[in-house]
């Protein structure tokens, strides 16, 4: 049981199915009976901004929102981001990022430029880093929508909820002609991790 | 049945166990999804009014005709409804109103960050702040009851962390309240002056009755730790004080509207020292501290912005420690997060590809206009690289702002001068921004950018799409209509997607002195079906990256010629209409 509270973090860009992620892993938790609290942003932040879903689970949870450097796993669907939110993560936690790089407004506009050996710094910074191509696995899958689901699997390989709990979560969260190629997303996303 | 819900989906399930009936709101994050979800309950009725104080309205009206009624909107939509407000507090209600207020400390989606429990005080109405979305559900309920009860409006009021975020509910059923007799009753409903001075005293009765309840409600409830250190907090600041500080007593108020004065002074002087953790204005402190008892609270935290756990424990942590250290969460104290000495690159919200106020932007930047602009998804146009916007303050403002700016500079001024507001917004507040124009002899030109829907909470029906909340077909009203209605004489329809003869409009009605409206049409991209693909010819692209002015997210420049990611262009055309070389062609065959 976890009387210790598990806090994690997901980031991404508005669009990249974070919110979703996170509903499935708080319905995965809470199925298990553990206390369960998500706070996610709606509203400007979804036009291709910035996105954050905070995801806390244990015996008993009271703040919805994690702690700058108290989070135990901080999952990016992108690079920028991975770096935006690392400052969440705590010093032996780990860090998931999918390797895909999607470049904001002001990098399009030449304002300024996306920063290079992103991947580099932080496997410097950070002890456990787990890389995952997502988007690769997500078309492999067949959308490359599923993105999300792929780094679920991965993220479930390190939490001690039975893969059971998370089919059950994904097949109640997403429509049922998305089913199959989700659940297939997360099996791709699970099995990366030996 | 245990369920995770969303804080407003809570409010709506809890309003829908107390039996309402009716409920009203105009959209407004974070509080959409409150009506969004009891529209989809069997016997309420939910509309999407237009606006506020509308909205308000109906829900009084409902709860005067004897049903259990809500309304709700964000902070700032209170001060559009508080001239009902004011006045609901008077006359009381028949059947239960709840206005459910959704602040949004740290402004995640609003244009300021007002503290609304001011205005339960203002209006001398009970206030209730939930903690979670198990409390969010119960208190809306227990708002209903004490409306009855005492016979006033009572607020809910959530903030963004309480609204979005979710947390376990566990499910009840629904009371099936009757509807309560309606019975005329002047003295009460029609406040002449000689009915509403004996309201008042009404309220003041009414004030003294409710204190009382404070006083015994078990919604506001101590939580004994260490007796030396005490904490008087409500909503989120609950939870962030019990991860903090986990061995101080707590005194949690669910009602804070009106304080219980008694147990407040009894727990303040059960502890040896006490802080009033809060987010936004000291609104608990001042009254406390008024009845010359000893708390403390904003000198160590802020009043701007909202809290989390390490705000607590670095705000009145020290002091707390001084009496005893064990009463700190000491994993909170340190952080030893990674850090990457780099700075990075933003990543703003941006119009989507293919928006449709996009071009209208370039077109306003081009001609270095003065804009004074509103709220919506448009008011991105005020960031790079289209800055074009001077103004916005608040919904419908534009159009008294630009009769004000030409008042003070002159018609001349004007003609350099147009206001900008969104088709939801323009029916919201607007109308009576436009008619000033018109009777006050201004020459202004304003720009309606119709795209069919209310984008930015997330596409919702206004009385121009022709949709009810439910998506029953209604009436849809005419803009053009609206607007020669108003008294304009110069109304012409634009397509935002046509920059040449969009230009040539604007520029002239905001040449010729005299009042016009241009309404620029084309549905949301992200409603739209897409009008296909563009693509760049890279041996005609001169690198002179004009096309990047747009700020289309589809658009890069690869450093060597634009390039298009034709997944997510969604055909607009722009691009192609300002590329000077005409590099820019659309994708014609099988995969446009
Ligand atoms: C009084 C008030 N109510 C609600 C809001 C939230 N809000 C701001 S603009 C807006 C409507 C936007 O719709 P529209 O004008 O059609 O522009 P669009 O987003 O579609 O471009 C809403 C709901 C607010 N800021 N103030
Ligand atoms: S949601 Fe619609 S109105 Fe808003 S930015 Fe996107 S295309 Fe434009
Ligand atoms: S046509 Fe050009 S401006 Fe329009 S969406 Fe496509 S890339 Fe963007």
């Amino acid at each position: 049981m976890h009387d210790q509270v598990i806090s994690i973090l997901l980031t991404g860009v508005g669009g990249q199915g974070t919110v979703l992620a996170g509903r499935i892993l708080s319905r995965a938790a809470a199925s298990l009976g553990w206390d369960v609290k998500v706070a996610d942003l709606h509203g400007m932040a979804q036009r291709g901004g910035s996105v954050i879903t905070h995801v806390r689970f244990g015996t008993k949870v009271y703040s919805p929102v994690i702690t700058q450097g108290t989070a135990d796993y901080l999952v990016a669907f992108e690079k920028l981001e991975a770096c935006r939110c690392l400052p969440f993560l705590k010093g032996e936690g780990v860090l998931i990022v999918n390797d895909q790089e999607i470049p904001p407004l002001p990098v399009l506009t030449g304002a300024s430029s996306y920063p290079e050996g992103l991947l580099e710094m932080l496997r410097a910074r950070v002890k456990k880093v787990a890389i995952v191509d997502a988007l690769k696995k997500a078309k492999e899958a067949g959308s490359a929508k599923a993105v999300n689901m792929v780094l679920l699997g991965v993220l479930a390989r390190h939490l001690s909820i039975p893969r059971e709990c998370w089919e059950e979560a994904i097949s109640t969260s997403v429509k049922s002609e998305f089913r199959e190629i989700n659940l297939k997303a997360f099996t791709l996303g699970w099995e990366s991790i030996t | 049945m245990r369920e995770v819900m969303l804080g407003n989906h809570a409010v709506a399930r809890g309003a829908w166990e107390a039996g309402v009936r009716v409920a009203a709101a105009y959209p407004g994050t974070p509080s959409t999804e409150i009506i969004e979800a009891l529209a989809q309950y069997p016997d309420v009725y939910a509309e999407w009014s237009v606006n506020e104080k509308v909205a308000l309205e109906v829900a009084a009206g409902a709860a005067i005709a004897g049903a259990r009624a809500l309304a709700a909107m964000k902070h700032v939509g209170v001060n559009v409804a508080s001239d009902a407000l004011m006045t609901l507090a008077y006359t009381g209600i028949n059947a239960g109103l709840v206005l459910v207020s959704a602040d949004d400390p740290n402004l995640y989606s609003s244009q300021n960050e007002q503290d609304n429990r001011l205005y339960a005080r203002f209006a001398q109405i009970p206030c209730l702040e939930p903690a979670d979305s198990q409390e969010a559900k119960e208190m809306t309920k227990v708002a209903f009851a004490l409306s009855e009860a005492f016979d006033t409006p009572v607020m809910l009021r959530l903030t963004t962390r309480i609204a979005h975020s979710q947390s376990l509910v566990e499910l009840g059923e629904r009371e099936e309240v009757p509807l309560k007799p309606y019975t005329k009753a002047p003295s009460k409903y029609v406040m002449l002056p000689a009915f509403g001075r004996e309201r008042h005293k009404v309220v003041e009765e009414r004030r003294a009755k409710l204190s009382a309840y404070a006083e015994i409600t078990p919604l506001n409830r101590v939580e004994w730790g260490d007796r030396r250190v005490g904490v008087i907090t409500s909503g989120i600041s609950y939870q962030y004080v019990k991860e903090a500080l986990p061995g101080v007593s707590v005194l949690k108020l669910g009602l804070t509207y009106p304080l219980p004065k008694n147990l407040i002074r009894q727990f303040i002087a059960a502890v040896d020292v006490c802080f009033v953790v809060e987010e936004l204005e000291p609104f608990l402190e001042e009254q406390i501290s008024s009845w010359g008892l000893p708390v403390r609270g904003k000198e160590f935290l802020p009043r701007i912005g909202e809290f989390d756990p390490r705000v607590v424990v670095k705000g009145i942590g020290p002091k707390v420690a001084e009496v005893n250290p064990a009463l700190l969460n000491e994993s909170l104290l340190h952080d030893n997060s990674p850090s990457l000495n780099i700075t990075l690159p933003a990543r703003p919200p941006v119009m989507c590809p293919g928006c449709p106020h996009r071009g209208v932007f370039y077109i306003l930047r081009k001609l270095k206009l003065t804009v004074a602009g509103d709220i919506g998804c448009y008011t991105l146009g005020a960031s790079p690289p289209l800055n074009a916007m001077d103004t916005c303050i608040c919904m419908g403002a534009s159009m008294g702002v630009a009769l004000g700016m030409e008042k003070a500079r002159g018609q001349e001024f004007s003609r350099g001068l147009v206001a900008v507001i969104g088709d939801s917004t323009f029916l919201h507040a607007g109308m009576t921004g436009l008619l000033d124009i018109v009777y006050n002899q201004g020459t202004t030109t304003v720009i309606i950018l119709d795209n069919g829907t209310t984008a930015m909470t997330g596409h919702q029906d206004h009385p121009g799409t022709g949709y009810t909340a439910s998506r029953a077909l209604t009436t849809k009203i005419d803009l053009e209509q609206v607007v020669r209605g108003l008294g304009i004489r110069r109304v012409q329809v634009v397509d935002p997607y046509d920059l040449t003869r969009a230009q040539e409009v604007i520029s002239a009605e905001v040449a010729t002195p005299e009042p016009s409206v241009i309404i620029a049409r084309r549905l949301c991209a992200l409603l739209a079906k897409g009008t296909g693909k563009y693509r760049v010819v890279g041996m005609y692209c001169r690198s002179c990256q004009c096309c990047l002015d747009l700020g289309c997210p589809a658009l890069t420049f690869n450093g060597e010629e634009a390039v298009i990611d034709e997944i997510q262009c969604t055909g607009c055309g722009l691009c192609a209409q300002i590329c000077p070389a005409g590099a820019i062609e659309k994708v014609v065959g099988e995969n446009a």
